[in-house]
């Protein structure tokens, strides 16, 4: 009998769900779960690494929280916030009352916020934590996170130390405009993810869109994967190609060479600056059309 | 944890060997590896998956790599070691970009090219400097002659002279940085209320905020991206612009140094050695071009296509530290700092031969350059550098 290794499974259900992984990320993910350490994927814009996050919560059934950095994120925004419209209506409710039990009471469950980072350790279920752009939030807020990602616990002051019910699962992506700690480096596991192949594209474009036929598939992912190389500013990331595709199929094309003209004009799918529209004219559209075989 | 084995003890004595020479071999490259890793990745190898180096390699590579650079050097590392092909000939099993051919081979050349090179600063002038210096990376011999004739730096060609430049330079470093903060300080402004603070203050006047909490927004410090031309026509002054990048790097918070000569290195982590002298051996063995010729436009591709955005905020001001003798076309040049104009605060062009007398910016590559540079200056001595500052301190 065939025994299935680990990351074959994991890649058949991510695969289900929409998202196709070559081997080295499903070993990642593999990796991830068996020795419970954080993922760190990097690579362009629109490589589809907030998309891995989500395929894995859809494919684990887990519930997916994300937390956006940005700079300047603190710790209000991430991990709690106490309401305070609230606390300063009890306060004036509670006026007249002893000033420590008033304390006690607004400090307490009912007035706390939640935000991603303490929702996710507070889940019955281990949910799929996405802290996306880390590279965006400040090395005060990274140095945090380390601690968060090993203890799995938060000391809130007012109300005691909250652990996790369940660990979660987390991906963290990083779109390099910033340099990452080495700590942080080194507490994850890490993948960078590449543009597929256009053997992997045209797999992600009938996933996704299963009325497009596989040679058009294989074809639009030929041809996005010349005009990657094409050294554009902008380089079209895979929701592009899934956004020409869809253009393409609804325009029912069936053969990219046939209708160099509607190429040419649906480009702007791909093409999102005034330069790289300039130097993706005609004569090089189609002379990247004729090499697709 | 359960999907393991215990590992440890399952694995043979032989495996456990060759994983640890495979770690020490990482770290010799640069990979920065823990305990923790180790035992994970005996753990990796002492599970189904682990039948043979292609299956455990994708498991070993997420494990070991923490950065793009590590990622793109593994495979290399990986065949050489586990399949005991020769760095040269390994053939990439996986599809991972090729973007440094010369990852593992040009370090250890490139560390011998450098380590010669610096060593002639300590070496007593005569017909012992030409010997030391018959290396690979000295095409240029013949025109280092005329060279030291007519240098500025020419006085200071005596071993204690030059010692003293270089402690010198690195000092005025350190020293712009203490002034430069301090009028950042000043400027600092703009105030946004600290509500969670705000209400527990207010705790005890019965919930009326009497005391307000503010908060102060920080400035971005200024950032500092150096990159030296590290080729022959330079390495008269390559040498004191490593002790100053040494003391820019030592006292910025935030600053980053790149050589380049026919391909880009970063520097930076060798340069953050607190012992100057240990830094610039440590940044020897990181690598220098192999081959002649200076690619500066090349080198700045590589710059805006790897590192540029990581390096580059809306605070920076980027030094090119160059005669502007580009062995490549001209025109890259042009594109190139074109592209990295967008990106920056401030370019800044030192080039030493402005000091000279009669001198104008011919050569092809500096004329390319020059529409897009904001400061282009003289950097021949140690005035020139102290008078960096105050146009520093204004950005």
């Amino acid at each position: 009998m065939a025994v299935r290794r680990p990351q074959e499974k994991i890649a058949a259900e991510m695969v289900a769900v929409g998202y196709v992984p070559d081997r080295d990320l499903s070993t990642a993910l593999w990796l991830m779960e068996s020795l419970s350490r954080p993922l760190l994927l990097e690579g362009e814009a629109g490589v589809g690494k907030t998309e891995v996050a989500r395929a894995l919560a859809l494919a684990q059934d887990a519930r997916l929280i994300r937390l956006q950095c940005y700079e300047g994120l603190d710790q209000n925004s991430a991990l709690y916030e106490w309401n305070y419209q609230r606390q300063l209506l009890a306060i004036k409710a509670r006026e007249g009352l002893d000033a420590d039990a008033v304390e006690e009471a607004i400090f307490s469950e009912k007035y706390l916020l939640e935000r991603p980072l303490l929702a996710a350790i507070r889940q019955a279920k281990p949910p799929v934590l996405l802290i996306d752009e880390v590279d965006r939030a400040d090395e005060e807020f990274e140095a945090f996170l380390l601690e968060l990602l090993s203890d799995f616990q938060v000391s809130i002051p007012e109300l005691g130390t909250v652990t996790a019910t369940a660990i979660p699962r987390v991906i963290l992506t990083s779109n390099g405009t910033r340099e990452l700690s080495d700590a942080l480096r080194r507490r994850c596991l890490y993948h960078y993810v590449d543009f597929p192949d256009v053997d992997r594209e045209a797999r992600i474009i009938l996933s996704r869109l299963p009325g497009v036929d596989t040679a058009l598939a294989l074809q639009i992912a030929a041809m996005v994967g010349l005009i990657r190389k094409e050294e554009l500013r902008k380089t079209p990331g895979v929701a592009e190609t899934l956004d020409w595709a869809a253009t393409l199929a609804g325009l029912d094309i069936r053969h990219l060479q046939d209708e160099p003209e509607a190429v040419y004009e649906t480009l702007m799918c791909l093409i999102k600056t005034a330069e790289d529209k300039a130097r993706m004219s005609r004569e090089v559209t189609e002379r990247l059309l004729g090499k697709v075989a | 944890m359960s999907a393991m084995p215990k590992a440890e003890q399952d694995l043979g004595d032989m495996m456990r060997a060759r994983l640890s020479g495979f770690v020490r071999t990482l770290r010799d490259n640069g990979f920065v590896l823990g305990l923790s890793e180790v035992r994970d990745a005996l753990a990796v190898l002492a599970s189904p998956v682990a039948a043979g180096p292609s299956r455990f390699r994708p498991a070993l590579r997420s494990l070991f790599c923490s950065r793009h650079s590590d990622w793109v050097q593994f495979d290399e590392i990986f065949d050489a070691f586990w399949l005991r092909r020769g760095m040269k000939s390994a053939t990439r099993m996986s599809g991972a970009p090729q973007k440094t051919p010369d990852g593992v081979q040009a370090a250890a050349t490139g560390a011998r090219g450098l380590a010669s090179q610096q060593q002639a600063d300590h070496v007593q002038r005569g017909e012992g400097t030409e010997t030391v210096e018959t290396g690979q990376t000295r095409r240029e011999g013949a025109s280092r002659a005329d060279f030291l004739g007519k240098t500025d730096f020419r006085h200071l060609t005596d071993p204690d002279d030059l010692a003293e430049a270089h402690r010198l330079a690195e000092r005025l470093a350190v020293s712009m940085r203490a002034r430069m903060t301090r009028r950042m300080r000043a400027r600092a402004r703009g105030q946004r209320l600290d509500l969670r603070r705000t209400i527990h203050k207010s705790i005890a006047n019965g919930g009326t905020p009497m005391q307000l909490v503010f908060r102060k927004r920080r400035e971005k410090p200024l950032r500092l991206v150096v990159l030296l031309d590290g080729s022959g026509s330079m390495s008269l002054y390559s040498a004191v612009f490593l002790r100053f990048m040494h003391g820019v790097l030592d006292a910025f918070r935030e600053a980053e140094a790149f050589l380049f000569h026919t391909r880009l290195v970063h520097i930076s982590p060798a340069l953050r050695e607190r012992d100057p002298e240990r830094a610039v051996q440590r940044m020897a063995l990181m690598g220098q071009g192999t081959g002649g010729g200076t690619r500066i436009g090349e080198s700045l591709a590589t710059f805006n296509r790897w590192h540029a955005k990581r390096c580059i905020h809306s605070r920076t001001c980027v030094m090119i530290v160059s005669d502007g003798y580009d062995t490549g076309p001209a025109e890259r040049l042009g594109e190139e700092m074109q592209a990295l104009r967008r990106r920056c605060r401030r370019i800044a062009w030192l080039n030493p031969m402005i000091g000279w007398r009669d001198y104008a910016p011919e050569a092809a590559g500096m004329k390319a350059a020059l529409p897009f540079i904001d400061l282009f200056a003289p950097a021949h001595n140690l005035e020139s550098l102290e008078a960096l500052e105050p146009y520093l301190a204004r950005i």
